[in-house]
């Protein structure tokens, strides 16, 4: 498996990357190598063997139906390059 | 995944084209907000309503370095769910990243499930009808998977000229995202669909099913095709959150498509919204990229695992639901199809109809429910939850009825009295004078005095014994409506020495 320059242009949109025309050569070059390094995985036989989760054999930890947590809305905005009313302010996005 | 269509097309549901008949397509995905005190992985509160970002915690807000870590009960919550549609439980399923960028999801992805979800293939019954016989049509609705994922913040748009205002507090609240299978053929099965899987969660109590502030929501698809043709290409019309308005959604959506592809166009696949005012579908602005959510399991969630016995104990606590429920009115308590069906039709109708019914009469209780109670309810537009006679007041003036201290007669206008101005049933009927006359001397009195006013009519009842009647009626109005019919009735026929 491996990528085209328009592939790589399109996953750095989707995850919202700037990239420009050298680095997504550049990119292209340096992705196409690690998918080769993967590709060797699929010499071996795994045929039967379940998909490996965990390192080690953990149940998920779960927590109560309890309320202990919230209550610092001014904490939750207050990195926010821009809030009013404890609500954040984005650059208006309407669908 | 291979669509098995499960329906033999049925001419009755067929709409009627230029070029022929067609036959509507309908599947759906409801989201159901799962009623819960904390988040799906965070300790914050679900409260509707409160200040903006008050209901945050540093989980829901994305901050780096924190972790989900999984409520419980919100698994429970759709397990029961499960378990309610009748549906295959999976033990061990996974969490996955679906990845999208938009303000109001901070995380830059929802967790969900996609490939391995918690619940699997189940069904719902849903009744149309009664027809003009009066006969119902139960039709089985298949459930493709339900399953848990976070739900987003809320944007606001209006607040400023170029600025949208973002509130997390609805981040990372639990939704069970309940998909069906291409399984309906009418908008009005749609309707029943949406109709019966909220009475579903609503007896559970797995959510409240309140749609007006958006704890359910359903994504409607569409498609026409000629009947026992192949699918054709659907249309999702988004966010309905009106039973009535998905039923016009798709009565439109199908019209629209019909109307394209008998001009020989053909349908585009998207996603439109309905405009309740103008009573249309109209596509969305479409995204640059179509959807690429590039789903993978969540690394910091082990997979969700549980036991038989955690599904068993939950099996076990089930409440009666409404299918059950219906049959048992049926079978236990005699009454028709049609009496059940309004009663179990929503959780709070039943109960009430439990309360009165017990240790009483359940046909008398039923027909004060349905006919007094919903109809009073009906006319001053209030719900079952705002009625203003509660289970107590309406089963008192049952059991006056019963003891024979008022009429049948004496008891509507008791109950119009309870229903308006409240207060103790018994009391109001000592207070306003509306005991039943038992007596028998004051209704001999009355039946004399009829007779003996009019002449006429007593010399007319020998040759038309059913003028009977009309004695008891004047007798009946004479003494205000309180003599006891039966009393009355036997007293008049021997007075005017008729046969029984």
């Amino acid at each position: 498996m491996s990528v085209d320059l328009a592939t790589v242009k399109r996953v750095a949109h989707l995850a919202r990357i700037a990239v420009n025309e050298e680095d997504a050569n550049r990119m292209m070059g340096e992705l196409n190598a690690i998918l080769g390094f993967v590709e060797q995985l699929s010499e071996v036989d795994v045929s039967g063997v379940e998909p490996m989760t965990s390192v080690t054999p953990m149940a998920m930890k779960k927590r109560e139906d309890v309320v202990n947590d919230g209550d610092k809305a001014e904490d939750i905005v207050a990195n926010a390059p821009n809030s009013d009313r404890n609500f954040f302010l984005v650059p208006k996005v309407v669908e | 995944m291979t669509i098995v269509d499960v329906r033999t097309p049925d001419p009755k549901r067929f709409i009627p084209g230029a070029t022929g008949d067609w036959e509507v397509i309908v599947g759906m995905e409801v989201h159901a907000q799962v009623l819960s005190n904390a988040k799906l992985f965070s300790g914050a509160s679900t409260e509707f309503g409160k200040p903006a970002n008050a209901n945050v915690s540093l989980v829901d807000a994305a901050m780096p370095g924190m972790l989900p870590v999984i409520n419980e009960e919100c698994v429970r919550q759709a397990v029961r769910t499960g378990l309610g549609l009748k549906a295959q439980i999976n033990k061990r399923s996974v969490f996955d990243r679906k990845n999208y960028f938009y303000p109001d999801l901070p995380q830059g992805y929802q967790i969900s499930q996609f490939k391995d979800p918690v619940v699997g293939e189940g069904k719902i019954v849903i009744s149309l009808g009664p027809d003009r016989q009066g006969n119902f049509e139960d039709i089985e609705i298949g459930i493709e998977r339900l399953h848990l994922e976070q739900d987003a913040g809320k944007s606001m748009h209006d607040q400023h000229p170029t600025m949208s205002y973002v509130d997390l507090n609805r981040s990372g609240v639990a939704l069970m995202e309940i998909v069906s299978k291409p399984d309906m053929r009418s908008s009005d099965e749609a309707k029943a669909y949406m109709t019966k899987l909220r009475a579903i969660v609503r007896y559970l109590g797995t959510c409240d099913g309140n749609m007006d502030e958006g704890s359910m929501r359903a994504d409607v698809n569409v498609s026409v095709r000629r009947p026992g043709e192949a699918f054709g290409t659907r249309c999702e019309i988004k966010n309905m959150n009106s039973i009535r308005f998905i039923g016009q959604a798709i009565e439109y959506e199908a019209r629209r498509q019909i109307a394209i592809l008998e001009d020989g166009g053909k349908i585009d696949q998207e996603t439109r919204l309905f405009d309740p005012n103008k009573g249309e579908t109209r596509s969305m602005r479409s995204k640059e990229d179509a959807h690429d959510y590039r789903y993978f399991p969540d690394p910091d969630l082990l997979p969700l695992e549980f036991d038989d016995a955690f599904v068993e104990a939950l099996k076990h606590d089930l409440p009666e639901l409404p299918d059950d429920k219906k049959a048992r009115y049926v079978s236990e308590l005699g009454l028709s199809i049609y009496d059940a069906s309004v009663l179990v039709s929503e959780k709070a109708i039943a109960d009430y109809f439990e309360a009165v019914a017990s240790g009483r009469d359940g046909k008398a209780a039923a027909n004060w429910v349905i006919n007094d109670l919903l109809g009073a309810l009906n006319k001053a537009g209030k719900s079952i939850e705002e009625t203003p006679v509660s289970p107590g007041q309406l089963g008192a003036i049952l059991d006056l009825i019963k003891s024979e201290v008022i009429s049948g007669k004496i008891a509507k206008d008791l109950f119009e009295i309870v229903f308006s101005e409240g207060g103790d049933p018994a009391e109001i009927v000592e207070a306003r004078g509306m005991k039943q006359v038992t007596d028998t001397g004051a209704i001999e009195k009355a039946v004399d005095d009829i007779i003996a006013a009019n002449p006429d009519q007593v010399a007319k009842v020998k040759a038309k014994p059913t003028l009977a009647g009309w004695f008891v009626g004047q007798v009946m109005k004479s003494t205000g409506g309180k003599a006891n019919p039966q009393a009355v009735q036997a007293l008049v026929k021997a007075k005017l020495g008729l046969e029984d």
